[in-house]
């Protein structure tokens, strides 16, 4: 070797320790958990301008392929999936370790508790023959998708994360700052995701905060636990890697086989070993561990024998999980809970969606679109609105608020389209749309039984002095009666018009009959569907 | 056996030799049987009487005792809340003052409202510098301004400005609970933007914003959660409403704008609207109340939703006396019968909060 090169005398020794590589890593998982952390706030309408607020599930590749695979198309923006297919191409899954934001949390996890000593980190660090298991399950995700069945959202990291802080950390934080006393509590509403309503719920919200909880503490006993074994795009980005050109490289002649490498190895990549490079995340730790400077991140070619490019999955694995692939598209729709003879009357879905088919097929549940509704009515589907395949997409709960009449925010920042981004003139019907009519939702309609002027002859209609459109959807017939106590009152007993209904759902949230209300919304009449409309004709519109 | 003192020093002075009984090491035995002395003993009885004895009288003792957490009928665990009382908010009517209504016709919203102003006295006789000011607008749906139902940001801009500016205010805040998402609501209306430019602060309403308050001689509403965060240390409340139809009480308009203050399950106060719209005069004694009849919304209230729903006036009321101002709104602006009078008026004026009978008290300025 030659001696010091001009930039070896620039660079003292101190300030290289400063700029090691997973100094640099850290500082970049920083900067990017910080900035997904960042979009979350901004993902509320006070906030919203035009920021890019869904980039990250955007720039995620397995969104890009597995809705081009489910469509045939690839929408909006999500072509911005190819700059982390080229970023893996060049270095490898360096997405896992210096962007990844769900990746982030379980290093930081795994290492806050990471109690155990030096040489049992070694083994804890070993590849394991289950680590294949992410690469089964991203083949049985990816021929679903391909059949049409859109089910990769349950894992994919980027919308677990999404979908956590949605309806899990966000309103937890909320809650925990505004009890902070002695706070002007204009100043607190910049901290909070939500400032300006009133405590919002998510309903089922436990499960997806139990599924993090499980998967997060994971990181106590396997390192990595949901990054090694479980995530469908880190397989997907595995599958990429083994085209990259830097890698790993093991210096054979300097290796003195100490295992050193092995004491942070975030993917368990075997280092020590013939590296696998598809199980690599870049991070970097083992070039900082290795005392003799065996171990490099550097270009192709060194030593082609010391790497292992392929992930270890037998074609025995890869044929069986392609079965149960294809066995799992029939199992999802016989379960038949999504037909267009038998869906739930509470399958509401937010304005803009896509017909209910093609909705399943894009939907990747990251309830972006629960995170921005700022009247709280939208939520994530339980077992009972859409079965498994429904599981954690939006749907309105008109018990716990409305859909507002010129709030399009869903639509705005749905990243794969099943909420096509509409205009409010076209929400409304209105301008160019006029031909069209508004988007409807779904119908209202009365239980006599329980409405207050109807059955108890006592006067309410709230819902009527609600119904935002005009004219309005619920009018009133009036009538004086003389009640059961003498008195002479006005009665206005209110009726559907279902020809100027959209089902935005202010009747039923503002319904005084609480617990079962009086006036309610259901599916059915959606003019996203003509398989699900109620009339064959808007009356209102034939007079016009 | 040794001594446990002995043990003690025994390992303050190390290397400890081997214990030897007939030149043999003896084995030292795992444990040492140690023996409690009398200080010690006497202790721990003393402590644990001491807790046993004070858990006793927390839980024991009568309820009326001091520290007792007794609770026999299991009321005394039920949350207590504490009512509030809102302060008077009016000035006693300058001399100068002729007129408990002015209003304010033709030029821009400005010109409307400093001359509807100038019909009871000119609004610095109302704002002392320094005060905190709070306006009080009408936002309840997430409505362009045009649609008339609610309140229009160029007159709140104006005023916010007036008090700032012309009258010195301390600070003016802006505050309403609507009935759809308030961070949304302020937007869509530009209200919030309206008032933040001029220098007003705006108070969204969230769980933690509201108090029980206390109004003697209200019906409904003798205790009810309100909005209340904006009007800790408030000097001086104005009323901004818009004058809009309302299927259920014929109209809604500046007495009806107090409703947005309350918290709770308020829908069900639509099953007695004109019990609950005369409660709402007495809750709230308001320094002004600010009729905007720029944009009337005339029909299909109180939502609107049409431009056609709409006409554009030229008026613009202040008064000291709500139910006279809205009487003669009623009748100028909404153009209705005056025997069709909705009854909240006459319940209000029962209850003092003014005079439905507006002749002579009022100033117009053209």
């Amino acid at each position: 070797m030659s001696g010091p090169t001009p930039v070896d005398e620039l660079l003292s020794k101190p300030v290289r320790k400063k700029l090691r590589l997973t100094n640099v890593r850290i500082a970049s998982q920083i900067f990017f958990f910080g900035g997904f952390i960042l979009l979350c706030w901004l993902t509320w309408t006070s906030r919203l301008e035009g920021y890019p607020v869904s980039r990250i599930l955007e720039m995620d590749p397995l969104v890009m392929i597995s809705t081009m695979l489910s469509t045939g198309y690839v929408y909006r923006y999500l072509g911005w999936g190819l700059l982390v297919l080229g970023l893996t191409l060049l270095a490898g899954r360096v997405f896992c370790n210096w962007i990844c934001p769900y990746g982030t949390l379980h290093q930081f996890i795994g290492w806050l508790f990471n109690i155990h000593k030096t040489k049992d980190n070694f083994d804890r660090n070993r590849y394991l023959d289950v680590y294949y298991f992410k690469y089964a399950l991203l083949t049985v995700f990816l021929i679903m998708s391909a059949m049409g069945a859109l089910q990769i959202g349950l894992l994919d990291p980027i919308c677990l994360m999404y979908r956590s802080v949605a309806t899990v950390i966000a309103p937890t934080f909320d809650m925990t700052v505004e009890q902070i006393p002695g706070v002007d509590p204009l100043w607190i509403d910049n901290l909070k995701f939500a400032p300006g309503v009133s405590r919002r719920v998510f309903v089922g919200s436990f499960w997806i905060g139990l599924m993090l909880l499980i998967l997060v503490g994971a990181n106590v006993y396997v390192p990595r636990f949901f990054c090694r074994v479980l995530c469908p795009l880190g397989a997907l980005l595995g599958v990429v890697s083994r085209f990259s050109l830097f890698r790993i490289n093991r210096d054979v002649h300097k290796c003195t086989d100490c295992d050193l490498c092995l004491t942070r190895c975030e993917g368990a990549a075997d280092p020590q070993a013939a590296v696998r490079v598809s199980e690599c995340f870049s991070c970097m730790n083992c070039i900082d561990d290795c005392p003799e400077d065996a171990l490099s991140f550097s270009m192709v070619g060194l030593d082609t024998k010391q790497v292992q490019l392929k992930p270890d999955v037998s074609r025995r694995r890869m044929l069986f999980s392609g079965i149960i692939g294809a066995l799992g598209y029939p199992l999802i729709k016989i379960h038949g809970k999504n037909t267009n003879e038998n869906f739930s009357p509470m399958l509401i879905r937010p304005p803009g969606s896509v017909e209910e088919n093609e909705f399943l097929e894009k939907c990747i549940k990251c309830d972006q679109c629960i995170n921005v509704c700022p009247t709280n009515v939208l939520q994530p589907a339980t077992w009972a609105e859409g079965g498994l395949e429904g599981l954690w997409t939006p749907v309105m709960n008109f018990d716990i608020s409305h859909c507002q009449l010129k709030c399009t925010l869903c639509s705005e920042v749905c990243p794969t389209g099943s909420i096509r981004k509409i205009t409010v003139e076209e929400k409304l019907g209105k301008g160019e749309f006029v031909e069209e009519g508004p988007i409807v939702l779904g119908t209202a309609f009365f239980d006599r039984g329980r409405c207050l002027p109807h059955a108890m002859d006592i006067p309410c209609v709230v819902c009527e002095e609600v119904c935002p459109v005009s004219p309005k959807a619920i009018q009133t017939v009036d009538e004086e009666v003389k009640d059961v106590f003498g008195e002479i009152t006005l009665l206005n007993k209110p009726f559907m018009v279902p020809d100027l209904c959209i089902g935005c759902g202010i009747c039923q949230a503002e319904c005084p009959v609480l617990d079962d209300r009086a006036v309610y919304v259901t599916a059915v009449g959606e003019s996203r569907s003509d398989e699900r409309s109620l009339l064959l004709e808007s009356r209102a519109k034939s007079d016009k | 056996m040794t001594d446990s003192e002995d043990a003690r020093e025994g390992e303050a002075t190390p290397p400890e030799r081997p214990l030897l009984e007939n030149g043999k090491p003896v084995q030292k035995p795992d444990y040492e049987k140690g023996s409690m002395g009398r200080r010690s003993f006497l202790g721990k009885i003393g402590a644990a009487t001491g807790i046993i004895g004070a858990a006793t009288y927390l839980s024991k003792a009568p309820e009326d005792w001091p520290l007792s957490m007794r609770d026999d009928s299991g009321h005394r665990s039920e949350p207590k809340i504490t009512p509030i009382r809102l302060n008077d908010y009016r000035i006693e009517k300058s001399a100068a003052a002729s007129a408990d209504v002015g209003i304010g016709r033709g030029g821009t919203p400005k010109q409307m409202l400093r001359k509807a102003l100038d019909g009871i006295g000119g609004i610095e006789r109302y704002i002392s510098p320094g005060d905190i000011v709070l306006v009080k607008p009408n936002v309840a749906f997430d409505r362009a301004p045009a649609l008339g139902a609610t309140s229009q940001p160029e007159l709140i801009e104006e005023l916010v400005n007036m008090l700032l500016v012309d009258c010195r205010a301390q600070e003016v805040r802006v505050a309403d609970n609507p009935i759809e998402s308030p961070a949304d609501c302020f937007m869509k209306t530009g209200l919030r933007a309206a008032s933040e430019r001029a220098g007003g602060r705006v108070y969204l309403p969230d769980s933690n914003a509201f108090k029980m308050l206390n109004t003697p001689g209200a019906k409904l509403i003798e205790e009810w959660w309100f909005f209340h965060r904006p009007f800790t240390n408030v000097d001086k409340v104005i009323g901004v409403a818009p004058v809009k139809d309302h299927n259920l009480c014929y109209a809604s308009m500046g007495i009806k704008n107090w409703y947005g203050l309350l918290g709770g399950r308020r829908s069900q106060f639509h099953q007695d609207i004109h019990e609950i719209v005369s409660d709402l005069s007495i809750m709230i004694r308001p320094t002004l109340t600010i009729l905007d009849g720029t944009k009337i919304l005339m029909e299909n209230g109180p939502t609107g939703g049409d431009p056609s729903n709409v006409v554009t006036g030229d008026v613009v009321m202040a008064a000291l006396d709500p139910v006279a101002q809205d009487s003669w709104a009623f009748e100028h602006l909404l153009k209705r019968d005056p025997n069709d009078l909705p009854e909240y008026l006459h319940k209000s004026e029962e209850k003092g909060s003014g005079r439905v009978d507006y002749t002579g008290r009022i100033k117009e300025i053209l």
